[in-house]
């Protein structure tokens, strides 16, 4: 099963975790990735804006989730990505994937976390401490990140 | 037709959405663009740095995608989540 949230309010990791681990017992493994606000900026941040296409990021992340499982024998499939002002050290997004094998559940939280970056419609914005604001731009590395996906099985 | 901008866009053309008709002749995103561009220097600098990204009724597509008056297009920059 898959479910997407897309919300300002943070999020709890272990509530997350008991959704996975259900009473499915075909469940043999869950893996999960946690993303923070980071602050490596030179310029100290206040905040991280998060912007976004309402509708539209639903239903991408919606896709990202439908591909991991048609790639992977998944079972449950958890997405969450925080939107609005976060401070550095907050959580910002929680993938989480159950399978009956660990190699899926690895591959396919790292595939969600790759094609998110790169196609989700979500734009960071930093606001550091001496009043200026910058939006982050993409990175090459993210890209090729995702694309590695496109040739791998 | 509904046009969405988002993030650094929005704010370099201080607008997040127009609603106008299917200008005559245009026919697709690419054509929309260079009706768009027409408005003003910020406008043709803003859309005309050959990174932007758009999606035709939330859904990602490409210049050369066909549009019509009663679809959402939106302009992007590169995405920057997770």
């Amino acid at each position: 099963m898959i479910s997407i949230s897309v919300q300002a309010e943070d999020f709890d990791i272990s509530q997350e975790y008991r959704q996975l681990q259900t009473d499915n017992t075909q469940v043999g493994g869950i893996a999960m990735f946690t993303g923070l606000v980071r602050d490596l900026t030179d310029n100290p941040l206040t905040a991280m804006h998060l912007e976004h296409y309402p509708g539209m990021t639903e239903a991408s992340l919606q896709q990202t989730a439908e591909q991991a499982a048609e790639r992977w024998p998944l079972i449950d499939i958890r997405i969450v990505h925080r939107i609005g002002k976060l401070t550095p050290g907050e959580q910002i997004v929680f993938v989480g994937v159950s399978s009956t094998h660990r190699e899926a559940a690895f591959s396919a939280c790292e595939f969600i976390m790759d094609i998110l970056k790169t196609s989700a419609p979500f734009w960071k914005k930093e606001l550091h401490q001496d009043g200026a604001g910058n939006w982050v731009d993409a990175k090459a590395s993210d890209q090729q990140r995702a694309e590695r996906w496109n040739d791998k099985n | 037709m509904k046009i969405l901008f988002f993030g650094s866009l929005r704010e370099q053309l201080g607008t997040g959405e127009l609603q106008l008709p299917l200008p005559d002749g245009v026919n697709n995103i690419g054509e929309l663009l260079a009706e768009l561009k027409q408005r003003n220097a910020q406008w043709q600098q803003s859309l005309g740095t050959g990174t932007l990204l758009c999606a035709v009724n939330q859904v990602m597509a490409s210049e050369a995608a066909a549009i019509n008056d009663s679809d959402e297009v939106a302009l992007f920059p590169p995405v920057t989540g997770g």
